[in-house]
């Protein structure tokens, strides 16, 4: 069997049919007055699983997760945590803790004073809470920062207090919003990883909100990808990225060329599309099955398509345009071709040597082609 | 697309129900507003009703020196046969005596004058310390704040020793030729502006203060670069911007100027005429408990259209703040 | 960016100062003034410290003064506080506006109107006049201040402390003893002292609630001031204001001190 992309490690429990959801929301609805926050949303998180809410502001992804700690109620439906229903109980009885965007540490207590904290709250006897809190500034690195106070850390210093306060407690879940939002870009790369390996390390189960898709890609099991309170997909990274089943979706993660169009021709193994100019393009069947005439939209990622100044002798599908813009990035170059019939396909080409013959530049006469497996189908 | 942003960071304000109340403490969280709710209707509305009670009555030689007294010594049957003789007496009469209609009309003159210097004197005072030097601001604003820390009453007493005519200012000018006779101060209106002035300016360099320092500098560079003058840039720039301090300010410095006792009584002498020392002296000197009553209520709507605009003044700055 | 701090700004800063500080420099100064007039230098002197320490009736009003300051501040504290949890907590209640508004209005209420109004209510539910009566009356007027300045402070709190609290387990009551009243602290101490300052300040409020044997200081001088301008009162002022500025100056000299290590902790933290 073909897999998309590739497999971080054997950790699929949403392919087994038996196993035993963990958190579970089921129909839940969330309005404030006229807004409706969440609608209706149905969503299973496993044991053990690192999820990511993934979505643009106002979706609706720091409202579940809130719901999820206690600090809101759902306006219908229920929300299930290892079988029991969560109604009801304040956010200081459940067994998940949080990591708050802004860190939310005690400006007044020392670092290991914030990481006691909750320990304190459930009443763990004084010598057992000095052995977790150093076992807990180990584990972040901070040892040598247990009596400073939050002020005296750096922005990354601080994002591991808040870390090992949240995990302190062996949570069952930890909820992280947005857990590196403060950090720069290079911190950020390095503490996804770290994360990653805390998650495997303490075997929790993680549910993370982020607005940043290399992040949730990154760090991810699966994806859950919202959009105005719904749940649009929930995949894997690489069937987020590869298989998208909306235009939203496909749109939203990754940069794609989108063709509009009627399905012309259905056989066994292939599709025949129709553009509005007549181009004709052939794709391999998978994506959405789509009755003959339907109107609908091919998806494809830019760097599955090659650009060239002729006609590929062995290519299926290839469209005749002109360069109309170029962007070198270093590591690859990205072309924009304005087709013939006016779309504007965007290609990227990795780099892959230093000197490149046969160079194309603006206004060239141009060819883009792409292989039948390299896009998708989209119905909606 | 905003309150949509909004609603995801923090759910609108409107729609969440008092978290804590939420959680079951709801007795003690119910208890935060109740005290401090019930202890200002009794202390604070309460009077209110009960001034305009009594301004309806009339004067007696008893103790409480006005009548009806309406409280149930002679049963209910007293109490309501009481309303009968409530009425409107005392206010015709302030309405008769002109002495009162001046009082009024003084007031209101000498704090609309007293408020347009404040903000005079205080604008450049405010302007100036908004751009000092940063570090330096911190002190700069505790200066401001200093002298609203000592006493009112010893402030305005010191402008005595200086304005009398033996005073300090006539001693300067006159040492000085720049006068050959000295000038009368004390005990005018003169005196009476000055102690105005000069108690409130915190009051009206603070608000100016915090809504100059939030301004941006580079819209002026912005409006500069684009090719306004400077004094151009003031007026179409920083001012507008800084209006909610300057409302601020004067309302700040305006209400209370209005009802001013201690400032016309110690500096304005017996010949000037403010309203806050005629109730006084209705009150303490001549015993007229409904009359000054009468014009305590007066007084209070006069003054609400400004405590109403006030407030929401300040209900719009925790707005944006927020 | 550095703004140019202009000609301009410096000479009104300087003059603005010079008239807020002017008269009070001459009162301290001619409180060691030898002679009786106050406004004609005789020499130095210290003679009307110690006679103002001999004046009995003086020294028993300042005692009252501080007695009422000190209780009415800590009551007013604790209301204006609970009353700024109250506006900043609780969008919607009944009667919210009125509460906001009876804790706006007495900033800018005449204070002729509050202490007539306070008095006659004193009155009519026959309460005998005298330190109760004029506490009952500071606190009123004061917890209003203190509940403005604490809910500026409770504007900008960060919330998400207190849900963090609540996740690691606290319930609202010791969350907010343990998170959210440290935190305000600093504006619940300064809330304090402005209560206190304005206690020790107010003259007409004390006088209309005041009876027989409950005289305030400020009542006091104001009743030997109407006499005639004397060296002794300058003395009292003196002292006065020696005791707020040496109070003042305590309070922001830490705080300054606080910011400035603070800043040294984070610059020293930025770098690792």
């Amino acid at each position: 069997m073909k897999s998309l992309g590739s497999i971080r490690r054997d950790f699929t429990p949403w392919k087994d049919p038996n196993a035993k959801p963990y958190i579970q929301f089921d129909k839940v609805t969330k309005k404030f007055g006229d807004f409706t926050a969440v609608n209706n949303l149905s969503l299973t998180i496993f044991e053990r699983e690192f999820f990511a809410l993934l979505g643009a502001s106002g979706c609706g992804k720091s409202t579940l997760l809130r719901m999820l700690a206690g600090f809101e109620e759902p306006t219908a439906g229920r929300i299930l945590l290892d079988g029991q229903d969560l109604r009801g109980i304040p956010p200081y009885r459940r067994p998940v803790n949080m990591m708050f965007q802004s860190y939310a540490l005690f400006p007044h207590m020392t670092v290991e004073n914030n990481i006691a904290f909750g320990l304190r709250q459930e009443g763990m006897p004084k010598p057992d809470i000095q052995k977790r809190v150093a076992e807990m500034l180990k584990l972040v690195k901070l040892e040598q920062f247990a009596k400073r106070k939050p002020h005296q850390l750096s922005g990354g210093q601080r994002q591991r207090v808040a870390l090992a306060r949240s995990v302190a407690k062996r949570p069952k879940v930890l909820l992280l919003d947005e857990p590196l939002g403060a950090l720069d870009k290079k911190l950020r790369e390095e503490t996804q990883f770290e994360l990653m390996d805390l998650q495997q390390e303490l075997g929790l189960t993680f549910v993370v909100v982020t607005h940043d898709q290399e992040e949730a890609m990154t760090m991810a099991d699966r994806i859950a990808i919202m959009d105005k309170g719904e749940v649009m997909q929930v995949a894997t990274p690489p069937e987020v990225y590869e298989a998208p089943t909306s235009r939203f979706v496909a749109h939203f993660v990754g940069n794609v060329n989108m063709f509009e169009g009627k399905i012309a021709e259905q056989s066994a193994n292939t599709t025949r599309i129709t553009g509005p100019s007549g181009a004709q393009i052939v794709v391999e069947n998978g994506g959405a099955a789509a009755r003959a005439d339907a109107n609908i939209v091919f998806a494809i990622r830019p760097e599955k398509i090659r650009v060239s100044s002729k006609k590929p002798v062995d290519a299926v599908n290839a469209l005749e345009g002109e360069v109309y813009d170029i962007a070198y990035l270093g590591d690859m170059t990205v072309y924009h071709v304005r087709l013939d019939d006016g779309q504007i396909v965007r290609a990227s080409a990795l780099n892959a040597a230093r000197v490149t013959e046969d160079p194309l530049t603006w206004n060239d006469r141009a060819w883009v082609s792409f292989r039948p497996d390299a896009g998708v189908v989209l119905a909606r | 697309m905003s309150n949509i942003a909004v609603a995801d960071a923090a759910p609108p304000p409107t729609a969440a129900k008092p978290f804590m109340m939420r959680l079951g403490a709801g007795f003690v969280s119910r208890l935060v507003i109740i005290v401090p709710y019930l202890w200002l209707l009794f202390f604070f509305l309460v009077p209110f009703v009960i001034v305009f009670k009594i301004s309806l009555s009339q004067t007696a030689i008893a103790m409480p020196p006005y009548t009806p007294v309406l409280d149930f010594r002679d049963g209910i049957s007293g109490f309501f046969t009481g309303f009968r003789d409530l009425n409107f007496d005392n206010y015709v009469w302030l309405t008769q005596d002109a002495l009162y209609f001046r009082a009024y009309l003084t007031s209101v003159v000498i704090a609309a004058i007293s408020t347009v210097l404040t903000l005079l004197v205080g604008y450049p005072i405010a302007y100036g310390m908004a751009r000092a030097p940063a570090t330096i601001r911190p002190t700069l604003l505790m200066l401001v704040i200093l002298p609203f820390w000592t006493s009112f009453l010893i402030r305005v007493y010191a402008w005595i020793g200086i304005l009398k005519p033996e005073g300090l200012l006539n001693q300067l000018l006159l040492s000085l030729h720049i006068i050959n006779q000295p000038l009368v101060i004390l005990n005018t209106y003169t005196a009476i502006f000055i102690g105005i002035v000069y108690s409130y300016l915190p009051f009206m360099v603070l608000p100016l203060y915090s809504s100059l320092e939030k301004m941006d500098y580079s819209l002026i560079e912005a409006a500069k670069d684009l090719g306004c003058p400077p004094t151009a840039a003031f007026w179409k720039i920083t001012f507008p911007l800084s209006l909610p301090g300057v409302i601020a300010g004067c309302l700040l410095v305006f209400i209370p100027a209005v009802g001013e006792f201690v400032i016309p009584d110690l500096l304005g002498g017996s010949q000037t005429l403010m309203i806050g020392k005629t109730l006084w002296n209705e009150f303490f000197a001549n015993r007229d408990w409904p009359v000054s009553s009468a014009v305590a209520v007066i007084l209070l709507l006069l003054l609400i259209v400004p405590i109403v605009l006030f407030q929401h003044a300040q209900a719009r700055a925790q707005e944006q703040d927020k | 960016m550095n703004t140019t701090w202009s000609r301009f700004n410096i000479t009104s800063i300087t003059l603005g100062f010079a008239f807020l500080y002017l008269p009070i420099v001459l009162l301290v100064v001619f409180s060691f003034n030898e002679s009786k007039l106050v406004t004609v230098w005789g020499g130095f002197s210290t003679k009307w410290y110690v006679s103002l320490f001999h004046n009995q009736g003086l020294m028993d009003a300042a005692w009252v003064t501080i007695r009422v300051g000190l209780i009415s501040a800590t009551v007013a504290t604790v209301l204006g506080t609970m009353g700024a949890l109250a506006l900043t907590r609780y969008t919607r209640f009944r009667g919210r506006v009125l509460f906001s508004g009876m804790i706006f209005a007495p900033l800018v209420m005449p204070d002729v109107i509050t202490g007539l109004s306070l008095l006659l209510l004193f009155v009519a539910i026959g309460m005998d006049r005298g330190m109760t009566t004029v506490i009952l009356a500071h606190i009123t007027f004061t917890m209003c201040f203190v509940a403005v300045v604490v809910q500026s402070r409770l504007v900008s709190f960060d919330r998400s402390l207190e849900e963090a609290a609540m996740d690691l387990g606290a319930p609202p009551v010791k969350t907010f003893f343990q998170i959210t009243l440290p935190v305000i602290l600093p504006a619940i101490v300064s809330g304090w002292m402005l209560a206190f300052t304005l206690s020790l300040d107010d003259l007409v409020i004390a006088s209309f609630a005041s009876g027989p044997g409950a005289t305030t200081l400020p009542m006091k001088i104001y009743s030997q001031v109407r006499l005639g301008v004397t060296p002794e009162i300058n003395a009292a002022c003196t002292l006065l204001i020696a005791i707020v500025t040496i109070g003042v100056i305590i309070a922001s000299v830490a705080n300054k001190r606080r910011e400035v290590q603070r800043q040294l902790d984070e610059r020293a933290a930025q770098r690792g």
